[in-house]
């Protein structure tokens, strides 16, 4: 625990707390470029990007090993990776473009075959490099434990390039994510703002894989937004609420992974990420689980009472179980199914309600409040005292059942 | 092609192409329905399901392994719903969260269980280990013919035989309520038909497929196999009983022509040592889909963009 | 007491008759209730449909008229209420019913020729593994030929325009040999001719005694080609014979006021003719 707050302090040391800082930059940064892909429903695209990075550090290594220089520089590394993310991209769009085939089957077979050669490559890699770890098996499940300096250096740097990217270019990429027909009218070239979507997730993910690993990198585009999204209804919102999400799961997950051993960084980032998801489904306020099953275990009820007393009203018998079950717990029926006063009272209310609303309906034809004639709004809540009054005057005076 | 055939290329091949087109079957159906990431979801739910598998029995016996990993992707189908239903999520979102959150466990675990002194292989569960399949009694063709020779096939090759075998059966089976309600769904259930169970089936046997494959030639070839030679069939032909052909076709395309472009390609450029069989036949089924994409006699849209849904 | 006497006289007013033998009522529907979210899509709908005639369900766009037709068949859930068919609960009289959904609904580039699709409307008479016999394509055929697509069978779905495919869709619940047919906006975005043969199929199902009933959305059409009309917004406003439900009133009723004067002077000149 004392070390837990310590990494959570940044004085665990100076690689500990690059690492933390960085990882709270990719993960806000990671949240917010995943929004974009999220709002688009195309959230799946991060996973082939992140997969076909792997061909790319296996060229990437065999090529600076070809021109006589360190397999490893990372630089060099993320340059090849990017150049074939980019690549699957490229052929992701060709494909749903050219063909029949839908997005989701050009995502999983750029994923499977890049995936496929990039493992190729990894034994070439192995073969070559013989007995000498290359270290390339760390950008598949990412790795903090060999974590050298210049990696968390680019990592920060990385997180931090990538934090500014997203706040320059908030306004249309935003714009384009909500509603791109809206964009398009008023004159953004979405295609365009797509690409750098996608190119900036391609950035994070470059990024990230070191951190992370390139499975765990897609969990990082995608939760936070998702998360987000039970928190508010409000369309900007979404983006800082995911970036704040995944740079308080970045943060928390490296804190959490400096403090102990075999805690490595990549999966506890997610697994924070993972918690903070399953709470929000759970309890959000107004899209959460819980809230959910409450708003319509009451409504349920409410129809069924509705129905119940407008069946009362009419004097037809209720054979629906929970119709009765609904009635009876509110006394307007006794065990045996007979009606009770108050329930008299009520069903007589109901049927003066349902006559009223005829009246509105012949008076009002505008839609606006002849539309809200669903069976559950109470005519109070549409028409005014004087107005309602108006309708009982057609109806024959104020107790115009009574006059039959 | 004579004994050494037989011997060290034969069973791979075999166990290969039988993994293949175990994943390629049900990936037919999964594509026409846009669920052709499910496969990928599956693949990568694998690894928690055997770490766990072998946190409570404490074994690597194949058995608890591969019930383990069936387990997971159970698990994972059902989180996916949930979290598709409950939280009113677009399914590839939901996927995406069911599977790297399972992953990251997976990976959790692993990494504990690995301090603990006891090495778990995650380069298996990804690669597979094809290369190493061989056939070791094996003097030649004869060998086929040879009882004691024959009882040391690998046991991969008869569980994937087995489990071919049940998914192709399982598709013939189901092949016309499939077909109706992955092509209408609404009219599907207003035949009464019981279009969840379909559905949840579907993705059951293709958990099984992806699960039995793994085992012997990893996740890789799973998640390439469930899309590509599928994927591939599809810009062949406008029936979708040629499609399956087409996509079983492809499938031991695939496996043969990855096998022995792993096998012997490094040789033939020049160089010692094999590359992944798994990866190489990965790649060989994109290869094809990419020459599909360009030639496909039927690559191009036909039906019109779907119309708006009114109410 | 007085309570008591409202009841009574609520009751008397209500423009329930009392039901013929609800074995010959192909579709019956009592407080059927859905609701998207905590909205009510459908509220406590009651409606009969009648046997040897055409009805259309009318209503504005939004007012659940699909909705309605999904949940009486069961292909999406219901909150509340009770279906029947020809007096059975719907898991037992499956097999009476066709059902035709919107053309949207599907994707056109499924691998699948016209005949296959028209075989799938028989999969209740084949079974899970039944062979398709020439009893069954003899079917089949004449379905398609009903709706004058016979020479269209080998073609692959995705070929044809919108209006052919309304009729594979049309020859597929033909197929089906039923007794209640219910159709969601068949004449969607097809174009004249096929309207006419549409119409001309339902009309000779009707003469046949079957019950037909039509999701419907263009108003001027209604009096040449429906018997009956069924008018909702979410509650029932309306149903009954053409001439007596199909009301300027009613429609005003239905449709608030988005609907222009013009149509309704229309209708109120039907009316009298």
């Amino acid at each position: 625990m004392n070390s837990f707050l310590q990494a959570l302090t940044l004085s665990a040391g100076y690689n500990a707390a690059l690492v933390a800082i960085g990882a709270a930059l990719l993960g806000f940064a990671c949240g917010t470029s995943g929004t974009f892909l999220f709002l688009r429903k195309r959230a799946l695209v991060s996973d082939a990007v992140a997969h076909a990075t792997l061909p790319g550090v296996g060229l990437a290594f065999l090529v600076m090993v070809a021109m006589g220089g360190e397999g490893r520089n990372i630089l060099g590394l993320l340059l090849g990776s990017a150049l074939t993310a980019t690549l699957g991209l490229v052929l992701i769009s060709w494909m749903t473009q050219r063909t029949r085939l839908s997005e989701d089957a050009a995502i999983g077979a750029v994923l499977g075959s890049f995936f496929g050669f990039g493992i190729v490559l990894l034994t070439i890699v192995q073969t070559m490099s013989a007995g000498r770890q290359a270290g390339l098996e760390d950008f598949l499940l990412g790795a903090t434990a060999g974590m050298l300096f210049q990696d968390a250096v680019v990592i920060a740097l990385g997180g931090g390039l990538a934090v500014l990217a997203t706040w320059v270019f908030r306004r249309p990429m935003t714009m384009v994510a909500f509603d791109a027909d809206y964009a398009a009218a008023l004159g953004y070239d979405v295609r365009k703002i797509d690409l750098a979507i996608m190119g900036l997730v391609m950035a994070v993910t470059v990024i990230g894989l070191k951190l992370v690993g390139l499975v765990l990198i897609v969990a990082m585009l995608i939760i936070p937004p998702v998360t987000a999204r039970f928190w508010t209804e409000r369309s900007g919102h979404v983006l800082w609420w995911a970036g704040a999400l995944g740079a308080v799961s970045g943060y928390v997950g490296a804190a959490l992974s400096a403090s102990a051993p075999a805690l490595p960084t990549g999966p506890i980032i997610v697994l924070v990420a993972s918690g903070l998801f399953f709470v929000s489904l759970l309890l959000a306020p107004a899209r959460g689980v819980a809230a959910a099953v409450v708003r319509h275990w009451r409504f349920q009820r409410r129809v069924h009472r509705r129905q119940g007393l407008l069946a009362l009203a009419r004097g037809e018998t209720i054979h629906d179980p929970l119709t009765l079950r609904v009635l009876r717990s509110e006394g307007l029926i006794r065990p045996d199914g007979v009606t009770t006063p108050d329930g008299e009272a009520v069903a007589a209310k109901i049927a003066r309600d349902e006559r009223r609303w005829d009246v509105a309906r012949e008076v009002h034809h505008d839609t606006g409040l002849a539309g809200r004639y669903d069976g559950l709004t109470p005519i109070e809540d549409v028409f005014t005292p004087d107005e309602i009054k108006a309708f009982d005057a057609a109806l024959g005076g104020p107790s115009p059942v009574a006059e039959g | 092609m004579g004994a050494e055939f037989v011997q060290f290329s034969l069973t791979p091949i075999l166990i290969g192409c039988l993994a293949s087109i175990a994943c390629a079957l049900p990936g037919n159906f999964l594509v026409l329905r846009r669920q052709a990431l499910i496969g990928d979801a599956i693949s990568h739910v694998v690894l928690p399901g055997i770490v766990l598998a072998f946190l409570v029995t404490g074994t690597v016996a194949a058995t608890p392994m591969l019930l383990g990993a069936a387990a997971a992707a159970v698990v994972a189908v059902l989180l996916i719903e949930a979290i598709k239903r409950l939280g009113r999520i677009e399914p590839g979102a939901a996927m995406g969260v069911s599977f790297t959150f399972l992953f990251a466990l997976g990976v959790l675990i692993l990494e504990r269980t690995e301090t603990s002194g006891v090495h778990l292989d995650v380069e298996h569960a990804l690669m597979g280990n094809l290369e190493s399949l061989i056939w070791f009694d094996a003097a030649g063709w004869h060998s086929l013919w040879d009882p004691a020779a024959l009882a040391t096939l690998p046991d991969e090759l008869g569980r994937l035989a087995v489990v071919t075998a049940g998914v192709a059966g399982l598709t013939w089976l189901f092949w016309r309520p499939l077909a109706i309600s992955t092509f209408d769904e609404e009219f599907a259930r207003g035949l009464g038909l019981p279009v969840g169970a379909i559905g949840f089936g579907l993705v059951v046997v293709a958990a099984l497929a992806a699960v039995a494959a793994f085992d012997a030639v990893g996740s890789i070839i799973v998640i390439a196999m469930f899309i590509c030679p599928p994927a591939a069939a599809r810009l062949m032909t406008n029936c979708l009983g040629r499609q399956v052909a087409w996509s079983i076709a492809f499938a031991v395309l695939s496996s043969v022509l990855g096998y022995v472009l792993a096998g012997y390609g490094p040789i033939w450029l020049g160089g010692r040592d094999a590359v992944s069989a798994a990866g190489m036949i990965a790649t060989v089924s994109g290869l094809i889909l990419g020459a599909a994409c360009v030639f496909g006699p039927c690559r191009a849209r036909l039906g019109e963009a779907r119309a708006p849904q009114r109410s | 007491m007085n309570a008591q006497r409202i009841l009574s006289i609520a009751a008397s007013a209500g423009e329930r008759a009392t039901p013929a033998a609800l074995s010959d009522v192909p579709l019956a529907l009592r407080g059927l209730t859905v609701s998207y979210a905590e909205k009510p899509a459908v509220f406590s709908v009651d409606a009969e449909f009648q046997p040897a005639a055409m009805t259309a369900i009318i209503g504005p766009n939004g007012a659940g008229k699909s909705t309605l037709l999904k949940a009486a068949l069961g292909v999406i859930p219901r909150l509340s209420g009770e279906v029947t068919v020809f007096g059975q609960p719907m898991s037992q009289a499956r097999g009476r019913i066709a059902y035709v959904p919107q053309r949207a609904s599907v994707d056109w580039d499924f691998p699948t020729t016209v005949m296959d699709v028209v075989l799938m409307g028989l999969y209740r008479k084949v079974g899970l593994l039944g062979r398709i016999t020439g009893q069954h394509s003899t079917t089949a055929r004449e379905a398609l030929a009903r709706v004058g697509m016979a020479d269209f069978a080998d073609r692959q779905i995705g070929q044809l325009s919108g209006g052919q495919q309304q009729r594979v869709f049309l020859a597929r619940a033909l197929a089906q040999e039923a007794d209640l047919y219910l159709l969601d906006e068949p004449f969607a975005g097809v174009d004249a001719s096929t309207e006419r043969a549409i119409i001309d199929v339902l009309k000779a199902l009707k003469s046949e005694g079957k019950a037909v009933v039509c999701v419907h959305h263009d108003l001027a059409t209604v009096r040449a080609y429906f018997d009956h009309v069924f008018l909702i917004n979410v509650r029932r406003i309306a149903q009954g014979p053409v001439a007596e439900a199909f009301t300027s009133q009613t429609v005003q009723r239905a449709y608030g006021g988005r609907i222009s004067g013009p149509l309704i002077a229309d209708m109120a000149a039907g009316q009298q003719a």
